[in-house]
């Protein structure tokens, strides 16, 4: 199981809702735009990981029809 | 103020003249007009007299006045006038009889209807001219005439003297017609003249009205010689009022300048959130369900990212979420522009208002379209399908042979798809199965983390208003509730993503029965996937439930009976000392736990152990109760994003397929018209209908989901004056 997907979105999100904050601009609107930083970062990250979780383990595989295989298979799609 | 007053009266007045000048002219006017035709029509009479005494000889009654032969012939005489068509019939009837038919009424139609000069209506007139012998009859007549509002005018009796009349009459008439006309004209001038300047006038005086409203707010202080207020400023503005005060001072040009003094109070000051055009929308849907108590946790800053980023796990379509952040970046861009032209349409203007918030719901719709790879209905295959198809049976390159469902333990590649769900999923039969597992799992998740985050501000909340109680007796177990119960299902989920595979998938475990049995504290070992997940797992489940059960009750007594002793205790101290020095003491404790939940108890040295109780049990049912039911509530993020993804696909399959499907002649035409029905029906179902609907069940979740966690919502708004607002009130009002 590869691990750059993890990395890369991991590292992503971590700097968007943990390095990020440290830079904005003082201003009045300083800390609404960290919280909106933070916020986003773990709302995004949770589902990310979630979709990425339930993917790597699959209980049951998809089902498909005959012609859609065919595509599949001379690597059409 | 004076000023605008003596402008008003002097236009009043002006006006009044001209109009009353305009209204005599008129009478003058109408005077001469019906002469004018009076002395056209009597013309005629006396013509025709003339002529049937030639043609014949006409004896009788109607004898002509005019003295041709002398002598046998009766001196008429006779009135003129005009009366209103409508009254003609009866006023004859009425001359016949009181005259005893001694009278003679010609009458003659006035084409042109005139006009009335007070009420300005046009009316029918006819000339009618009677002719009589005598005094006594004479008065009659002009009784009668009187009576029907008839106006007589005096006719001259030879042709002569009529026809020079006529032509006086006439060139008065056109001096008076150009009178009229110059005073229409002036009056016009005068009336666009105040035009000009009546917006302002209006909102002048709507202005100095809210003054004088606010200013008789004042209390007049005899003593001093002024006036004083009582208000409610925000701490952050002290320094600007002050610096307002003294410009005022200095504009107005007194000598004595205006105090301000900040006092001490027992009253719950009004909430103000200082907002900007951004946060602006966030904070009034967050309103919209309570105003925060004074200084308490606001939820707003919270919700800016959390309301569309839930509104967008329910709509989660890349292609609706672009159409739909384009719509809200053209709005936000042409802001200014489109601010300036105040339309009264109020769906413009509440989509308007809402501009930034349609801006984020559609970037986050992109993110979770992306994520559940899904733009109008298709799916992307960026970095390769994770699934394969198997290798063909037999050497046929053309078919397969059947329906076949991909073995994960062959045909997967054994690595996730990198960013969101597999684009092979879109053409599987048996798509809604798997997205139905993964989307269930995914609302709980998230609906657990913002509860577990509003029971989380419950505690700034405590903190901030210092009630140690509470944080031992409402946060802790409200925390260790959520967490045992829910807390644990969550870390199930996330541990059977990882421990089962396809190889066990007959056995993997149902997490929900799991649940249950957790509950009913029982282990089966018959069917496997109800088997235990991991060694030990029943001891730690009995842990969990006990722990939960024990929070209920944790929940429910401690708080009452804490505050029982603690009023025992403040009454025993008080019956040991002598009672004025303890009364300074006790009041400095009680202000700061003034606003909190103390107030519902006590009242002036009453401790009601009663309602204290009753509000904790009911504080605490709802608050059990409640986790369970809202983390179910929280599902319809899955029943609303199957319901949109449902939707899009059946307008891709029922509608444009049949487009692109159609046959090379008559396709282009026929995809033209269809794209132009699959549009129409995109927007206006899925993005107008779904968006209200996803946004409705969004603010739900959070009004009652979250907020119910921490929320008091009880205060009331910090309306300050403002010339603003009220000129946008009064315009509403008059509209």
């Amino acid at each position: 199981m590869s691990a750059v997907p993890l990395i890369v979105v991991t590292s992503l999100w971590g700097i968007v809702g943990v390095i990020v904050p440290w830079f904005v601009p003082k201003g009045e609107n300083r800390g609404v735009i960290q919280v909106m930083l933070v916020t986003t970062a773990v709302c995004c990250y949770i589902f990310w990981l979630c979709t990425y979780m339930m993917q790597m383990n699959p209980l049951f595989g998809p089902q498909i029809e005959n012609k859609t295989l065919t595509l599949i298979w001379s690597n059409k799609w | 103020m004076i000023d605008m007053e003596a402008k008003f009266e002097k236009l009043e007045n002006e006006l009044k003249e001209v109009n009353t000048n305009a209204e005599a002219l008129k009478k003058t006017f109408l005077e001469l007009t019906e002469l004018k035709h009076i002395l056209s029509k009597t013309q005629i009479f006396f013509d025709e007299q003339e002529q049937s005494l030639e043609t014949e000889s006409y004896q009788g009654l109607l004898v002509p006045y005019e003295i041709r032969a002398s002598g046998g012939i009766l001196q008429l005489s006779f009135v003129a006038g005009v009366i209103l068509r409508e009254r003609l019939p009866l006023f004859e009837r009425m001359l016949w009889r009181v005259c005893r038919g001694n009278v003679f009424l010609r009458q003659s139609e006035i084409d042109v209807p005139l006009e009335d000069y007070v009420t300005g209506e046009k009316s029918n007139k006819c000339v009618f001219i009677i002719f009589f012998q005598g005094e006594q009859l004479k008065t009659r007549v002009k009784k009668i005439c009187e009576g029907f509002r008839a106006t007589l005018y005096p006719c001259p009796e030879t042709a002569a003297e009529r026809r020079e009349m006529s032509i006086g009459v006439m060139s008065r008439l056109e001096d008076l017609n150009k009178v009229l006309e110059q005073t229409k004209d002036h009056r016009y001038r005068v009336l666009v003249n105040a035009a000009k300047d009546i917006k302002l006038w209006i909102s002048k005086v709507q202005k100095i009205k809210a003054i004088y409203h606010t200013l008789n707010l004042f209390d007049l202080d005899v003593t001093q010689k002024c006036l004083i207020a009582e208000c409610w400023c925000a701490v952050s503005d002290l320094d600007r009022i002050q610096l307002a005060l003294r410009r005022g001072t200095e504009r107005s040009g007194s000598t004595v300048p205006s105090i301000l003094n900040r006092m001490n109070t027992q009253e719950t000051p009004p909430t103000y959130h200082n907002t900007n055009k951004f946060t602006r929308g966030f904070q009034n849907i967050v309103d919209a369900y309570g105003v925060a108590d004074y200084r308490e946790v606001n939820p707003a800053p919270y919700t800016i990212i959390t309301f569309p980023f839930l509104f967008a796990v329910m709509f989660g379509d890349a292609g609706h979420g672009l159409l739909m952040a384009l719509f809200g970046l053209w709005m936000v861009v042409k802001e200014k522009t489109l601010s300036a032209k105040k339309s009264d349409n109020e769906i413009w203007n509440t989509f308007f208002n809402g501009r930034y918030i349609i801006l984020l719901m559609g970037t986050f719709s992109i993110y979770t379209g992306v994520i559940y790879n899904d733009a109008f209905a298709k799916s992307y295959n960026i970095f390769g399908s994770s699934w394969s198809a198997p290798p063909k049976e037999d050497k046929d390159p053309n078919l397969y042979p059947e329906h076949i469902q991909l073995n994960p333990l062959e045909h997967f590649s054994n690595s996730s798809y990198p960013f969101g769900i597999d684009p092979v999923w879109q053409v599987a039969s048996n798509k809604i199965l798997f997205l139905n597992s993964y989307k269930m799992k995914v609302s709980v998740i998230l609906g657990v983390s913002q509860m577990l985050f509003g029971v989380l501000l419950s505690f700034l909340n405590h903190r901030y208003f210092r009630q140690p109680l509470n944080i031992v007796c409402e946060f802790l177990p409200q925390l260790i509730f959520l967490l045992a119960i829910f807390g644990y299902l969550v870390v199930l989920i996330f541990v059977k993503w990882v421990t089962f595979d396809a190889s066990q998938s007959s056995c993997a475990s149902s997490l929900l029965i799991m649940l249950i049995n957790m509950f009913l504290m029982t282990y089966p070992k018959d069917p496997c996937y109800l088997k235990e997940m991991y060694n030990g797992q029943r001891y730690i489940q009995t842990g969990l439930v006990i722990i939960a059960v024990v929070c209920i009750p944790w929940m429910l007594l401690t708080k009452p009976f804490v505050q029982l002793y603690q009023w025992k205790q403040k009454l025993h101290k008080m019956t040991q000392h002598s009672p004025i020095e303890e009364n300074a003491g006790e009041i400095e404790d009680r202000v700061n736990q003034h606003h909190s939940g103390t107030s519902h108890g006590e009242s002036d040295g009453e401790f009601d152990f009663g309602n204290v109780f009753i509000h904790q049990a009911i504080h605490t049912i709802e608050y059990c109760l409640g986790s369970i039911s809202h983390t179910a509530s929280y599902l319809r993020l899955w029943a609303l994003s199957l319901a949109h993804a449902q939707l899009s696909e059946v307008l891709w399959t029922m509608v444009m397929r049949i487009g692109i499907n159609a046959s090379l002649q008559y396709g282009f035409l026929m995809m033209y018209f269809i794209f132009a029905a699959w549009a129409v029906l995109t927007i206006g179902v899925l993005l107008i209908m779904e968006g209200l609907s996803a946004f409705l069940h969004a603010l739900r979740l959070h009004w009652v989901e979250f907020q119910s966690k921490f929320y008091g919502g009880g205060g009331y708004m910090f309306v300050p004056f403002s010339f603003k607002a009220i000129l946008e009130s009064a315009e509403k009002e008059d509209i």
